[in-house]
């Protein structure tokens, strides 16, 4: 909301040692934030000068050799302008003056001195929405009643000053600058001043109205007649300019202008074109409406219309129709002035197009506005377009325009703000605003004007008293209450932190990404989740695997010639279930490049990666419950390297390497479904008594197939070991030369321990025997001998 | 005799003071003392002798001579192998060590943790709720029911089909509500909820996912001078000990009154610098006390309790923590930016 000084000081006295900057200052500070503060014409350095002497520049067919008089001397000014004439008063920018084209500066054009410029409007800085072809043609020609030597921004009445404000939501109120002058005012303790609502009536009026949608609660219609259409006066004009809205001409400049000072939005229609009837009902679909833009809308069963009985005439709240439109011919007119539902304005304007009054719309209205707005129009009409106001009014008025009472007690004030505000200065608070107050027993009862849409509750009266009190002015005090400990689950830390220590960096990516990708890395059938209206393609679909983004960011990296990335994220998994939306946690990580650091680095391989998800589990507690093993795993991993995560018989993850259709280089990927794993049970530490008696350690080496696993051996041993076999360990794997080339040699550590006593030799043979036995028989394996 | 032994002694002591290496000492050893040695074969003379004690006594001192001198020498050179050994398996100890590249914690975890373990200490629990939410805990039980002009302010990513009915979390403050719907027993609430949330917004300082946190207490006796106080201690943690805090009346429909808070710009110190375009503030939280509204429709009597309400951007407490401009940086993910936050963490240090 663009706030004009001068149309302000219309309103309300402001002392005038308060600069424009002090009052956008002093309005952020109640709450009503400012953007900008500027003059509207921000060139410096003007004067009004007369042309006394033009002649053409002899070295060039289009610029002007001039003799300017600014008052205090005569300045040989060189221009270009083909309205540049002998007579004219002209404006002068001297040397030194700022323009948002650059400063002015003494200098030779082609030859002859120039001592400053000839403007034109647009070289001022005027927005260019306000300019005609006429202000890009030539210079800007002043009226012959111009005095040379004085200031002909102020002459143009254009010497003011604009604050832009970014207003809060609910102060619809503050769109009009009768609004702002009651907030204003109300800092400054100055009142508002009575604006101009008298005129004159004859005839009855001649119209009938009908509503029939719940969706607009007030109506009026008035009747004016034999308007003379023709430019505004100056101080219209200048205040529409200064609002950022362009003077079009009086009839409908007035329509602007009583919606600037008011907040109520208007519509004139040409009544000979409209008719007598105006019905407001809901549109159907499909309706169709040539707006004022010249474009025809489709409307829908939501949007609330104007018609003239029959066809629709107007989008309400929003935008006229282009039939009724108020033309250079028109005589006489039909004012609306009404109050739709917010929620619907909101709704159409959103679909069609956002406007000055569907904005204020969309905020609130006053009732009392809707109908001062009426008696404005025609005070104006009557003034500046010589119109014949029609007695009588069409109303259909379903709001209730009475005051607010609200009362709120002098300690809840104090208890809600943490102050010791005393009571007359929230007496003096509330009377500045304009609210009636009476105090009784420290209890204000306050009448609240219905401007106020925004005040309903004591709270918000609190605020009131906070806004003008001063909110910095509340002392931070130290929040006192019970002793407790504050819950925080700390498993995702410990999970980042041990995936931080095995030397991954913890990456954070978007969720969203491409539906093309969503199935990728997951062998889970699932419904995927796309959003209603995404961004982009690119981030359309909410992520069920983190690897597609651990993937990027590998690719990314590769291509910033970076290779040994380690990374790993946790987020969440979205997927819909039975009409019902779930998420579940996910930890992901992808490895590749050097692993361990040293001259000899080594990189990362299969059984790295599967040591660092080893690690994890048995970090949390899983030692034991968990396998990796080979099994169904997407198509995005190479076949012969990867693997499941299965916890209790369910597979929890995958671990393998990435595909060499994703990439050539040997890049290892993990996930585990968080949720799933966490939601098993771990048990707390106890402590097992340590084995009293030294235990004894047997190698041994098997020769097996290559079709047979570690861990098939490894269950053989477990089985045929019993309760004397404490620990297995894998310490040689051996494939070449010297065993054939389908086999492989495992070679295994076992150590033997018993509780209660030393096992002898012979006790540790028996049970070693009985393995090696086992496992020859049941895997086709034999013992490989020493060389 | 005597003179016989006077002799052997020096003997063994010159020929063991010239042996440089343990074989010639095995051998001389073997010489004397073995079987056959000079030592034995004087022993073995015993049975030959006169006076059998004084013999004794007199092949004893030669004995104990030689083992002395013996003893002595083996230790010496044993000594001088040893540091023979040790010179050569000396090695460069300025060569690169072995060990497993770094891993770092990203900076928005730096600052959350860091906030969590500030809020855990003031007893605050930490709640973290579904990204996927209902139009009701994202807007409607905050006081923003539909068709509400607040709703302006945060472009909402709805799900396909779900248009005000499913959508992402476009703030942390889904977490209050959630918080005050499972208290069963409507009581006292302190909670503070860190999570993603989403907007459609995309450029050099917004993301369309980004990070937040709220706040919420609630008791009898809870005011905005407590709010003031608890953000003083927030920004002074996150920000250093000589920020100061701000508060500008503001307007948020699920708080009444409402508050903005600026805290003091962290770039130039409140001396007035491009960032703050030169007011020497920064805008951090919104904030204010919970609206009578919010806390009927999720069961309180706010007639019983009031509360208070905050709510923040963590990425730009990250940007300025560690000088990042664009926030596009954080959700990169180039190595070459995570691997700049190895250190561990700085939870205690101040700026």
């Amino acid at each position: 909301m663009k706030l004009s000084r001068k149309f302000l000081s219309d309103y309300v006295d402001i002392p005038s040692d308060v600069t424009t900057k002090q009052i956008a200052e002093d309005m952020t500070n109640v709450g009503n934030e400012y953007d900008s503060c500027e003059k509207l014409i921000p060139a410096t350095n003007l004067v009004i000068g007369e042309v006394v002497e033009c002649v053409d520049h002899p070295d060039s067919d289009h610029l002007h050799v001039c003799k300017v008089d600014v008052g205090t001397e005569v300045l040989n000014i060189v221009c270009g302008a083909p309205n540049c004439r002998k007579g004219l008063k002209v404006i002068v920018a001297l040397t030194g003056a700022e323009l948002p084209g650059g400063e002015i500066k003494k200098g030779m054009i082609r030859g002859v001195e120039s001592n400053g410029m000839l403007c034109s409007m647009a070289e001022l800085g005027l927005d260019s929405k306000f300019l005609s072809e006429k202000d890009y043609e030539g210079i800007h020609e002043l009226d012959s009643d111009a005095k040379v030597g004085e200031d002909p921004i102020k002459y143009l009445g254009l010497d003011d000053e604009v604050i832009d404000f970014e207003l809060t939501s609910n102060r619809g109120d503050l769109l009009s600058i009768l609004g702002m002058a009651y907030e204003i005012g109300a800092i400054y303790g100055s009142k508002v001043k009575d604006i101009d609502l008298t005129y004159n009536a004859s005839g009855n009026i001649d119209f009938n109205l009908n509503i029939e949608t719940d969706n607009c609660s007030l109506f009026l219609a008035k009747q004016v007649k034999n308007v003379t259409i023709k430019e505004s006066p100056d101080f219209i004009k200048n205040r529409l300019i200064a609002s950022g809205i362009r003077p079009i001409n009086n009839v409908v400049d007035i329509s602007n202008y009583v919606m600037l000072e008011l907040g109520q939005p208007l519509h004139f229609y040409d009544n000979d074109t409209l008719g007598n009837t105006i019905v407001v009902r809901m549109a159907s679909d499909g309706e169709k409406l040539t707006t004022l833009d010249n474009e025809e809308r489709i409307l829908s069963k939501d949007d609330i219309v104007i018609t003239d009985g029959t066809k629709a005439v107007g989008l309400a709240g929003v935008m006229g129709g282009l039939s009724t439109e108020i033309e250079e011919t028109t005589k006489n007119i039909l004012i609306e002035a009404a109050i739709f539902n917010s929620i619907k304005i909101r709704k159409t304007a959103k679909k069609i197009l956002r406007s000055e009054a569907s904005n204020r719309f969309e905020k609130g209205i006053d009732p009392k506005r809707t109908y001062m707005a009426i008696e404005r129009c025609c005070n104006l009409l009557k003034k500046y377009a010589d119109a014949t106001i029609v007695d009588g009014m069409k109303v259909i008025d379903n709001t209730n325009n009475t005051d607010k009472e609200i009362t709120v007690s002098l300690e809840k004030i104090n208890k809600v703000l943490g102050t010791n505000i005393e009571k007359k200065e929230v007496i003096d608070i509330f009377e500045r605003l304009g609210f009636t107050v009476k105090e009784e027993n420290n209890v204000f009862t306050v009448i609240v004007p219905t401007r106020r849409l925004d005040i309903s509750i004591k709270e918000d009266l609190i605020e009131e008293v906070g806004r003008y009190y001063g909110m910095d002015k509340i002392q931070g005090s130290k929040l006192i209450l019970p002793l407790k400990e504050g819950k925080l689950d700390k498993t995702r830390r410990q999970i980042k932190n041990k995936m931080i220590s095995m030397g991954l960096n913890e990456a954070l990516s978007y969720a969203l990404i491409p539906e093309s990708e969503v199935h990728k890395y997951t062998l889970d059938e699932f419904t995927h989740i796309n959003l209603a209206d995404p961004m982009s393609e690119d981030r359309k679909t909410l992520r069920y695997s983190l690897l597609y983004s651990l993937e990027q960011i590998y690719k990314f990296n590769k291509a910033r010639n970076f290779k040994d990335t380690c990374v790993f994220e946790i987020g969440k998994g979205f997927f819909k279930e039975n009409y019902e939306y779930k998420e579940e946690l996910k930890l992901a990580g992808l490895m590749t490049g050097k692993y361990y650091l040293n001259i000899n680095n080594t990189n990362v391989d299969f059984y790295i990666a599967k040591g660092v998800v080893e690690e994890l589990l048995d970090f949390l507690g899983y030692n034991g419950r968990y396998s990796i093993l080979p099994g169904n795993v997407p198509s995005e991993l190479h076949p012969g390297v990867s693997a499941s995560i299965i916890l209790q018989g369910k597979e929890i993850g995958i671990i393998g390497k990435l595909h060499p259709s994703i990439t050539k280089d040997n890049v290892f990927v993990f996930e585990i479904n968080l949720s799933k794993l966490l939601s098993n049970r771990t048990s707390n530490i106890k402590f097992k008594e340590i084995p009293k008696f030294l235990g004894m350690e047997k190698d041994v080496a098997f020769v097996v197939n290559k079709n047979i696993t570690n861990k098939e051996i490894v269950d053989v041993i477990k089985k045929s070991g019993g309760k004397l076999l404490t620990n297995i360990e894998v310490f040689d794997v051996y494939t070449g030369e010297k065993i054939n080339s389908d086999e492989v040699s495992i070679a295994y550590n076992l150590k033997f321990e018993d509780m209660n006593k030393t096992l002898t030799e012979e006790e540790v043979m028996t049970v070693f025997n009985k393995i090696i036995s086992d496992v020859e028989n049941k895997l086709g394996a034999r013992v490989r001998k020493g060389e | 005799m005597q003179e016989k032994v006077e002799m052997l002694c020096k003997e063994i002591e010159e020929k063991i003071s010239n042996i440089t290496n343990l074989k010639d000492l095995t051998d001389l050893k073997a010489e004397y003392m073995g079987k056959k040695g000079i030592i034995t074969e004087l022993q073995s003379g015993i049975k030959d002798a006169v006076d059998k004690k004084e013999y004794g006594m007199q092949v004893n001192t030669v004995r104990t001579t030689f083992n002395e001198k013996y003893e002595n020498k083996l230790k010496e050179l044993q000594e001088e192998e040893l540091n023979r050994k040790l010179e050569s398996e000396k090695i460069d100890v300025t060569l690169p060590s072995k060990r497993i590249r770094q891993g770092s914690k990203h900076p928005m975890t730096r600052i959350q943790e860091e906030l969590e373990d500030l809020f855990v200490s003031m007893g605050y629990d930490v709640y973290d709720g579904p990204e996927i939410e209902t139009d009701e805990n994202c807007f409607q039980k905050l006081n923003l029911p539909i068709g509400h002009p607040a709703r302006d302010a945060q472009d909402t990513f709805y799900l396909e089909n779900e248009y005000e009915n499913y959508l992402l979390r476009s703030q942390t403050s889904t977490g209050q509500v959630r918080v005050m719907e499972a208290n069963v027993e409507k009581g006292p609430i302190r909670v503070v909820c860190p999570g993603k949330v989403y907007r459609r917004d995309d450029d050099a300082t917004h993301s369309h996912q980004f990070m937040q946190m709220e706040g919420l207490v609630i008791d009898e006796n809870v005011s905005m001078a407590d709010l003031k106080g608890t953000l003083e201690t927030f920004c002074k943690k996150l920000l250093g000990e000589k920020t100061d805090v701000r508060f500008r009346p503001s307007f948020f429909p699920f708080t009444e009154p409402s508050v903005e808070v600026d805290a003091t710009c962290f770039k130039c110190g409140g001396k007035g610098c491009p960032l703050c375009k030169q007011t020497g503030w920064i805008e951090v939280l919104g904030a204010g006390m919970v609206h009578p509204d919010v806390l009927k429709m999720s069961g309180y009597d706010p007639e019983k309790y009031q509360g208070f309400a905050f709510g923040t951007g963590l990425d730009r407490f990250a940007m300025f923590r560690f000088g990042i401009t664009d926030i596009r940086t954080i959700y990169g993910n180039d190595v070459r930016f995570l691997n700049q936050f190895t250190k561990g963490d700085e939870h205690n240090e101040t700026k």
